[in-house]
């Protein structure tokens, strides 16, 4: 079996354990304010790295190029309130426009 | 009846993002049917995505596989929350299970009773997965017709997302800048050690910030 085919069958899994455990867990073990702030932080670290590495890394390498354009489009239309479809078409537009004009 | 329909059209707008995850699990060279099984049996957005970034990066599948699992952990407290309200055993639970992700947690808690608490969670929980799967094989099966993604802007798409699902979550300040700072370190360190390692190890930032 492929390494590509293990990690997609043991992510998908885990993950669905983690949700099961959810709902068979007392509430009482997540209840402690440091695990709670903790668990709150975790997706933030993680989302902000990834975007980070999607966005300015070309196979592990700093890189600055037309996703930078698609990203500050995706960030001014997030701080303008507008709706989730708009922002990710639009981040696609504006970067697939910059890479297209060799900018 | 009205919560039955906006949970559909939740299902709708979330499950029509399931056109990018297709589209860059196969721009990514993983195959169709593995990003189908994905959005099938994992069937949480931001833990695919990753993996699928973690891996085409060339980090290891254990790092993929942990930095996924770690992305899924909101999850396991939205179960928590969840059980309290629909008090399920068995095959339920089972299902129910399966459907708690961020958006049917979210529709569900933010109705004022108990009723349409649990038609809202159900509602918006298969809608979006009904959505997001049919979604996923249209996007895979349209990526194989692409040639080169970033004319498509296919390579900010997951980004991009990943940025609409944080702007809420960095309000307070100090959620801002530990994401900041995870930010600043994961391009820092990337140029010298292993792909998938810049991501999970900031998981290291949110245990020391969350410390105290």
């Amino acid at each position: 079996m492929s390494s590509q085919w293990i990690a997609v069958i043991v992510t998908s899994l885990l993950c669905y354990a983690i949700k099961y455990i959810g709902h068979a867990i007392p509430e009482i073990w997540l209840a402690h304010p440091r695990v709670q702030r903790i668990t709150n932080l975790i997706p933030i670290v993680l989302l902000s790295a990834l975007v980070a590495m999607q966005a300015f890394t070309t196979k592990t390498k700093f890189v600055v190029d037309h996703r930078l354009a698609g990203i500050t489009f995706a960030i001014a239309a997030l701080s303008a309130k507008l709706p989730f479809p708009v922002v990710v078409v639009g981040a696609m537009a504006t970067s697939a426009i910059v890479y297209r004009l060799k900018i | 009846m009205s919560v039955k329909r906006d949970s559909l059209s939740v299902g709708l707008a979330v499950g029509a993002a399931g056109v990018a995850f297709g589209a860059v699990a196969v721009a990514d060279h993983f195959s169709v049917a593995q990003a189908c099984f994905l959005s099938f049996v994992l069937f949480s957005g931001a833990s695919q995505f990753s993996l699928v970034a973690v891996m085409s990066a060339g980090g290891s599948p254990l790092s993929a596989i942990v930095t996924g699992a770690f992305l899924g952990g909101r999850n396991g407290l939205y179960g928590v929350r969840m059980a309290q309200i629909l008090k399920l055993k068995g095959a339920k639970r089972a299902l129910a299970a399966q459907i708690t992700i961020d958006e049917s947690t979210g529709v569900a808690i933010a109705q004022t009773n108990l009723e349409d608490q649990k038609t809202a969670f159900w509602y918006t929980g298969f809608g979006v997965f009904a959505f997001w799967n049919l979604f996923t094989l249209i996007g895979a099966l349209g990526a194989k017709a692409i040639g080169d993604t970033s004319a498509w802007g296919l390579d900010v798409a997951s980004p991009a997302i990943f940025c609409a699902v944080l702007f809420p979550r960095l309000k307070e300040r100090r959620l801002f800048f530990t994401g900041l700072l995870a930010f600043i370190w994961a391009l820092s360190i990337t140029e010298f050690v292993p792909a998938g390692v810049p991501i999970i190890s900031t998981v290291v930032i949110a245990a020391i910030v969350g410390w105290r």
